[in-house]
């Protein structure tokens, strides 16, 4: 065993990395459920965005346009999740596991071909005289641009609710009834929160295919989608709590990989299932306690919306 | 243009027909998808649907239909009770690994004893231990109001983990040269759970599945806890009015579908997989979840689906094999399958119709279900 190869500025650094898959997935699954809307589907956009990306990246060697193909790819998965739920009354738990398995399905067989391929590498972008700060300028200010799009887009979020627009999707996800008497266009508002979320899932779907791994492996997601999920609860549906969750969650697993690399006498099997423990943990901490998780969801989450009149 | 009119009771008509709609649907949607891969459509769902059946290889591959049918069946059974009481066990893989494991990890702590007992204690510890997986969830649900889905779920991949850890260490053959794997329980004729008559694919699991289909029609139709989960889904309530305890409702629910699942994982790493190793589980627990749903979450329609789904398994392979039809294509079908389920559910539960809100303006209110909680 040896911990003194574990750097703690490399390891908040690999932090940052680690988290923004998870982040961009978790932050458009937050404006979905704001809206009202629970969408499981998650993990099956974001690998359908690891392989769009990914096959967009190689087809055309720029990265930049790998990512759009990921959006892209995420959001029309969404738009079938949108379809069935918004104007079909579909259950939203069984049609956001349905588009999982379509996902994971649709993913491996868009991969085949793809197996081996290395991914265009993409640089990272130090930000002058930031960088060059001692301890924080390794940690923030060395990263490739999809790092510092993820942290843009949480404040994007978190400005956009706080917008006309974005209290108008609130009152949607609150109460749909009273939202629909008052003459706020329900479902068309929620198809647009379902397409973000699926375009920023597919953003993080292919962050690990390009940048994390980077070459198509099959489930190469991993159950991060479902990790996504349950930071959107650790986070109480707020955008910056979302980045505490995500960093939280980010930093796990980079401290489980570097134990594993220093050899500590623990089984590598029980350190891979530590994220996934300790996210088990963690909701268990945010549902109970005063502020119970359960009181700040959206109060029409999940329920379908049908306009009787 | 087409309004929606929700019908004051589902329709049961509708209820029927509509999977047999959806795999109608999913042939021809797939055949368009086989055909851009460049397969002849018509060959790829002949050989999926019809040559397991009654193809040239049929007398083998129909005793497999049922190997494959025995677990998603087992599984499925247990799910639809806490689906029907909205209670989302998704976590199935999980438990169906981890009853393999205590299964395998009783059984092999008397190795190399011959008694009788051996297997069904397997079996038990097996159902135990499924059942213990599931209550996890149901517990930090109860206790602290977790969100049981996400709890299941992750707990798939604790399990995952758990199982490849058992596969390489406590549980590895000490004859294996080193192989990661368990010493094969179907060799052994104390665990062993081979075909109960040779060359029918009928082992203990698929027996198992065959009683607990009808274990669950009698509960569901007779007795009052089928009662109290049928309440309960369709409004909690009066399921608490009528005295159905939630939390109760919660742990009956996961037990049962952990116990099945465990089952099922015990049986099958006795017979047909026969060993535990790391790939063990082939998401038989995941699968279920559509068998679940495109039986209706109704046992007999439950038995149907599964054994539909195990030719789409079957077929799969065949496919791949004689027509190299990629595997994630089958899986790919399967998805498919349910969103068709879904989208035509609409059907059972609304009235389509042409023309404006007027026709339904003019309609007497008596015949709208509740006036004020129409959407619900």
């Amino acid at each position: 065993m040896d911990l003194s190869g574990i750097s703690p500025i490399l390891l908040l650094a690999s932090l940052m990395v680690a988290s923004t898959p998870i982040l961009l997935a978790a932050l458009g699954e937050l404006v979905v459920e704001r809206a009202g809307i629970l969408n499981l589907g998650v993990e099956g956009m974001m690998i359908t965005g690891a392989i769009t990306g990914f096959a967009t990246a190689v087809a055309t060697g720029s990265p930049v346009l790998g990512f759009l193909g990921a959006a892209a790819g995420g959001a029309a998965l969404s738009v079938l999740f949108a379809v069935l739920v918004l104007w079909l009354k579909s259950n939203q738990v069984a049609t956001g596991l349905a588009l999982t398995l379509f996902g994971l399905g649709l993913a491996s067989l868009v991969g085949q071909s793809y197996n081996g391929i290395r991914a265009p590498e993409m640089a990272d972008i130090t930000i002058p005289v930031l960088s060059e700060l001692p301890v924080l300028g390794p940690i923030l200010f060395q990263h490739d641009w999809v790092v510092y799009l993820g942290l843009a887009l949480v404040a994007a979020v978190w400005w956009f609710l706080r917008t006309q627009a974005g209290l108008t999707l609130r009152a949607v996800g609150e109460n749909h009834e009273a939202a629909h008497a008052l003459g706020y266009k329900v479902l068309r508002l929620r198809f647009f929160a379902i397409l973000f979320g699926g375009a920023c899932a597919g953003l993080g779907g292919a962050y690990l295919s390009l940048v994390r791994v980077p070459q198509w492996t099959e489930g190469v997601t991993a159950g991060a989608g479902w990790i996504a999920l349950a930071i959107v609860v650790f986070a109480s549906w707020r955008p910056l709590r979302l980045l505490l969750g995500a960093w939280l969650f980010g930093g796990i697993s980079v401290l489980q990989l570097n134990l594993q690399a220093a050899n500590v006498p623990v089984p590598v099997e029980v350190l891979s299932m530590a994220p996934y423990v300790i996210t088990i943990l963690v909701l268990v901490l945010i549902s109970s306690g005063r502020g119970r998780a359960a009181l700040a969801a959206p109060g029409s989450l999940g329920q379908p919306f049908h306009a009787s009149r | 243009m087409i309004v929606l009119e929700k019908r004051p009771a589902p329709s049961r008509g509708w209820a029927l027909a509509t999977p047999v709609l959806a795999v109608l649907a999913t042939m021809v949607v797939g055949g368009l998808l086989f055909a851009a891969l460049g397969k002849d459509p018509v060959l790829a769902i002949r050989t999926i649907f019809w040559d397991p059946l009654f193809g040239d290889f049929a007398s083998y591959t129909r005793p497999q239909l049922l190997i494959k049918a025995g677990p998603l069946i087992l599984i499925a059974i247990g799910l639809s009770f806490g689906f029907r009481a909205g209670i989302w066990n998704i976590g199935a893989e999980g438990q169906y690994v981890l009853g393999a494991l205590t299964g395998a990890a009783v059984g092999l702590a008397f190795y190399p004893s011959e008694s009788r007992l051996i297997f069904p204690l397997m079996v038990l510890a097996g159902a135990l231990g499924g059942m213990a997986w599931a209550l996890i969830p149901a517990l930090l649900k109860v206790r602290f109001g977790t969100n049981e889905i996400l709890v299941s779920l992750m707990l798939v991949y604790v399990a995952t983990n758990l199982l490849a850890y058992a596969a390489l260490g406590p549980l590895q053959n000490p004859e294996g040269m080193g192989f990661p794997g368990s010493r094969n329980l179907a060799q052994w004729p104390a665990a062993a759970n081979l075909d109960l008559l040779p060359g029918t694919g009928v082992h203990w699991g698929v027996v198992a599945a065959g009683l607990a289909v009808i274990a669950a029609y009698i509960l569901l139709s007779r007795h009052v806890f089928g009662f109290a989960v049928r309440l309960a889904g369709q409004s909690p309530r009066a399921a608490a009015f009528a005295g159905v305890s939630p939390s109760g409702l919660v742990y009956a629910c996961m037990a049962i579908s952990g116990a099945l699942a465990g089952l099922a994982g015990v049986f099958e790493v006795t017979g047909p997989a026969g060993q535990i190793s790391i790939d063990f589980n082939v998401s038989y627990g995941f699968t279920a979840i559509i068998v679940a749903f495109l039986g209706r979450l109704h046992p007999v329609g439950i038995l149907l689906a599964g054994l539909l789904m195990a030719l789409t398994y079957i077929g799969g392979e065949m496919a791949q094999t004689q027509l190299g039809l990629p595997a994630a294509a089958v899986q790919l079908f399967q998805g498919m399958l349910l969103f068709f389920l879904l989208a035509m559910d609409l059907l059972t539960t609304y009235r389509l119709r042409l023309g404006h809100q007027r026709v339904t303006a003019t309609r007497p209110v008596a015949t709208q279900p509740h006036p004020a909680g129409g959407t619900r």
